[in-house]
């Protein structure tokens, strides 16, 4: 990958973030993945042609820290919006950023078929097991035995079923060109976490089919942890159920 | 002359869609609209526009969402339980402020219902239909080539007050073949500079396509905006069509298919002596209350034909703002009022008064 | 309206018979043929699953003057290919109206005394002129012949177009068209 000249400044802020202070409580994970989206954007040097889609969900005011064209979408249907932006105008770079209860609850149909009809889209899924915005309720993705403001008792597979791998199932899908699964839960999987966000975009601009990066995030205020206790939770309750994994990527060409 | 065509009022349509510069469709297939996305299918590939079927109608209102923020002239068609279910993602639109085309063929509800001609969608049309205070602009057509007039005009309408526009037809409507003449001269399209569009931040500040302002007074304001422009569509958009009213001492209000039958019924009625009028919403929103204010002070008989239990009839009442007297008649579920069932309810409108 | 005889033309029919018996389409090419005639024309089909195999219909409005309803509730003219559709139509066509039937098909009794019935051996005319499918063309023919409502060039031209490349299957369409005008003059 080309690398700018002033490679050295790492601690700036990227050209493509904003500086506001943003909404996320303190020490979430939504932050940092903003951040290296940021990063990728300026490194790609797609700025001016990227578009994003953040649906409702905490995600929605992504706007205001990315300083690029973007849609609000309705909960759930980012994909599909992202679709209609894409076709009018391929040139464009067009990703999605969506919570679980977006990407996996209310939104699942759109998402498994922007990937079955291999969009040129790339989706930032933020799995963070938890219904973030409207304060703590079960996710798709909500672990057994976990409690959330609406499984009081720990969720049971008897009453809720079973949380969904997202990356797991849309790796089946033909159209699905680049899936992998990290997280933000230290220093070192930030460093992956950027690296699969890089691979995702990469495989859209080579326009080789849908691309999809499902973050392990950290939400402190509804786990109701302190920032490094979610962390150490997702490490020690979340990996073992959705293990990191690069689950599909497009041959190296050259 | 044109060269006429003869074409069902669904694919006229369709055609009427790609001639006034609509290059994107995204649709989910439903009866008795079918033509319309079947049609693009073929077509929409030979002019370098793109047709995609989505997975639900849910998806398809969203891919209009988007596809109309990234500035493209785009339409979706459906019939009665798909037009429910993109409500939402027409309100959002209507938030967002984004221009697009909806094609409602209507046919039997509630629920899964029937797919015979219906206009039981009236209410859900003219009055808002998703969440929040909105209108669409709603035309109807009662001929296949007004269908293609409304349609074409419908692309520069949405662009001009950047709302969606629905074109309102019942089954017949989009069954039906007639001929039908395109080309400019049905046409007059303005394409307004989409600034705002999701193109890309090149060169300008970002843009943004949202609906959601957590601040009341910001959300306020917003709204008054919205409804700036319904007040100007109020203004300056009406169309209503006037058959022998000046005479008239009852006069039938209908619009579409039953406006049609009920020329033929006049007619006759007409030949029998009687002096009957019709007034034919061509905009179901903006509605033509001026034309019935007008008739309530000539105090003449207005009956109300549709194709619901009586959805329009509140309109008209409303116009006549209690002056006079309304009857009301209507079919449901798929059956369609006769002329005779007309001619009828007229002369017992003539004895009896009111039902 | 409904009692107009002279000019301005204005008539209307309603075909009807089993799905694929080609009803649909001499409806389509008789409303065609006459918008290339200048006149107005509509055609309205009936719609939906019925067409899969069961009875389908539709109704064809011609006239010098701009057409009100498109529906059309008793007709001056029916086509009848089928009992099923001679059950529900014969009660509504108008008195004095001309009922077509194809009686190679149809068993059922005619019950109405107050219009003229003309029986057409469609499917024996057709199978004569060598092409089985050409059954409706042959009702078409009869009706033309009764009616004159267009010249028997204008619907050549309409099928001309229809089925241009298709010359075998045009001279069969042709054929049975006149042998039933012939039948019925
Ligand atoms: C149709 C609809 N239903 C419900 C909501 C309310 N709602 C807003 S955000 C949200 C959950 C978002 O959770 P998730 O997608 O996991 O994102 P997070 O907030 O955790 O980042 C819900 C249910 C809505 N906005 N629209
Ligand atoms: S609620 Fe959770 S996901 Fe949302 S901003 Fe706060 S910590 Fe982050």
């Amino acid at each position: 990958m080309r690398m700018q000249g002033k490679f050295e400044k790492i601690f700036e802020r990227p050209r493509t973030l904003r500086s506001t202070a943003t909404h996320y409580c303190p020490g979430c994970g939504h932050g940092i993945v903003a951040r290296l989206l940021a990063e990728v954007i300026d490194e790609f040097k797609i700025r001016e042609k990227t578009v994003g889609v953040a649906p409702v969900g905490c995600s929605v005011l992504l706007y205001n820290y990315l300083d690029i064209d973007m849609y609000e979408a309705a909960h759930g249907r980012a994909p599909a919006v992202a679709t209609g932006c894409k076709r009018v105008n391929p040139e464009s770079i067009v990703f999605t950023y969506q919570g679980d209860g977006d990407f996996v609850s209310i939104g699942i149909a759109e998402s498994i078929h922007a990937a079955a009809r291999g969009e040129k889209i790339t989706t930032i899924f933020i799995n963070n097991a938890i219904y973030g915005m409207t304060g703590g309720q079960m996710a798709p993705t909500t672990l057994i035995g976990q409690k959330t403001t609406t499984s009081p008792r720990g969720r049971t597979s008897e009453e809720a079923g079973f949380p969904i791998r997202m990356s797991e199932l849309l790796a089946t899908i033909d159209g699905a060109a680049y899936i992998a699964r990290v997280s933000v839960s230290n220093p070192k999987n930030v460093i992956q976490a950027k690296k699969a966000i890089k691979k995702a975009f990469e495989t859209q601009i080579n326009g080789l089919g849908y691309s999809m990066v499902e973050v392990l995030s950290h939400c402190p205020t509804d786990w109701h942890m302190t920032p490094l206790e979610s962390t150490k939770w997702v490490e020690g309750h979340m990996m073992p159920y959705y293990p990191l994994n690069e689950f599909k990527a497009p041959k190296r060409r050259n | 002359m044109m060269k006429k065509s003869f074409m069902t009022g669904n694919e006229a349509i369709a055609e009427a869609a790609v001639q006034a510069d609509c290059r994107h469709f995204f649709g989910y297939p439903i009866t008795p609209q079918n033509e319309i996305p079947e049609y693009m299918s073929r077509r929409l590939p030979e002019v370098g526009g793109v047709y995609l079927q989505a997975e639900s109608e849910i998806a398809a209102i969203n891919m209009l969402f988007g596809a109309a923020g990234a500035g493209a002239r785009v339409m979706t068609s459906s019939s009665s339980p798909g037009i429910s279910l993109m409500q939402e993602g027409i309100s959002y639109m209507v938030g967002a402020q984004l221009p697009c085309v909806i094609v409602n063929i209507m046919r039997g509800g509630p629920g899964l219902g029937g797919i015979q001609p219906s206009q039981s969608d009236y209410f859900q049309a003219t009055k808002g239909g998703g969440h929040g205070d909105y209108h669409l602009l709603v035309l109807a057509p009662h001929t296949v080539q007004e269908a293609v007039t409304l349609t074409m005009e419908a692309f520069d309408l949405a662009d001009k007050y950047r709302n969606p526009v629905m074109v309102l037809g019942d089954g017949y409507i989009g069954q039906m073949m007639e001929p039908v003449e395109f080309g400019r001269k049905t046409r007059q399209s303005t394409h307004p500079l989409k600034s705002w569009a999701l193109t890309g931040a090149k060169g300008r500040p970002p843009n943004l396509v949202k609906s959601l302002y957590l601040n009341p007074k910001e959300l306020e304001e917003h709204n008054l905006e919205i409804n700036k422009k319904i007040q100007d569509m109020i203004k300056n958009e009406v169309r209503v069509e006037t058959l022998l009213i000046d005479d008239a001492e009852i006069i039938i209000a209908a619009y579409g298919t039953v406006a049609r039958i009920a020329k033929t019924a006049i007619k006759v009625l007409r030949e029998r002596g009687l002096k009957i009028g019709m007034v034919r919403p061509i905009t179901l929103f903006p509605f033509p209350y001026e034309t019935f204010a007008k008739i309530s002070k000539r105090a003449q008989k207005v009956l109300v034909v549709e194709m619901s239990l009586g959805q329009m009839v509140e309109d008209v009442m409303l116009g006549l703002s209690g002056q006079g007297c309304v009857r009301f008649y209507g079919r449901t579920g798929g059956m369609v009022p006769s002329y005779d069932e007309i001619i009828n309810e007229t002369e017992k409108f003539i004895t009896e008064g009111k039902a | 309206m409904e009692k107009e005889i002279s000019k301005p033309l204005y008539t209307n029919l309603i075909l009807a018979g089993f799905g694929g018996q080609g009803l649909m389409f001499i409806g389509k090419l008789l409303a065609y043929s006459a918008m290339k005639t200048g006149k107005y024309v509509t055609w309205i089909p009936s719609y939906g699953p019925e067409m899969r195999g069961g009875t389908a219909n539709c109704t064809v409005v011609i006239s010098d003057e701009e057409i009100g309803s498109p529906v059309i509730t008793s007709p001056q003219a029916l086509i009848i290919m089928n009992n099923p559709s001679l059950k529900i139509f014969e009660p509504r066509l108008q008195p004095h109206g001309i009922l077509l039937f194809n009686s190679s098909l149809i068993t059922h009794q005619i019950s109405r005394k107050d219009i003229s019935a003309i029986s057409i051996p469609a499917n024996d005319i057709a199978t004569k002129v060598g092409e089985k499918r050409t059954a409706n063309m042959v009702m078409l023919g009869a009706y033309i012949a009764r009616t004159m409502v267009i010249p028997k060039t204008a619907i050549f031209r309409g099928l001309e177009e229809f089925f241009g490349k298709k010359k075998q299957f045009l001279k069969a369409n042709k054929q049975a068209f006149e042998r039933g005008m012939e039948y019925t003059s």
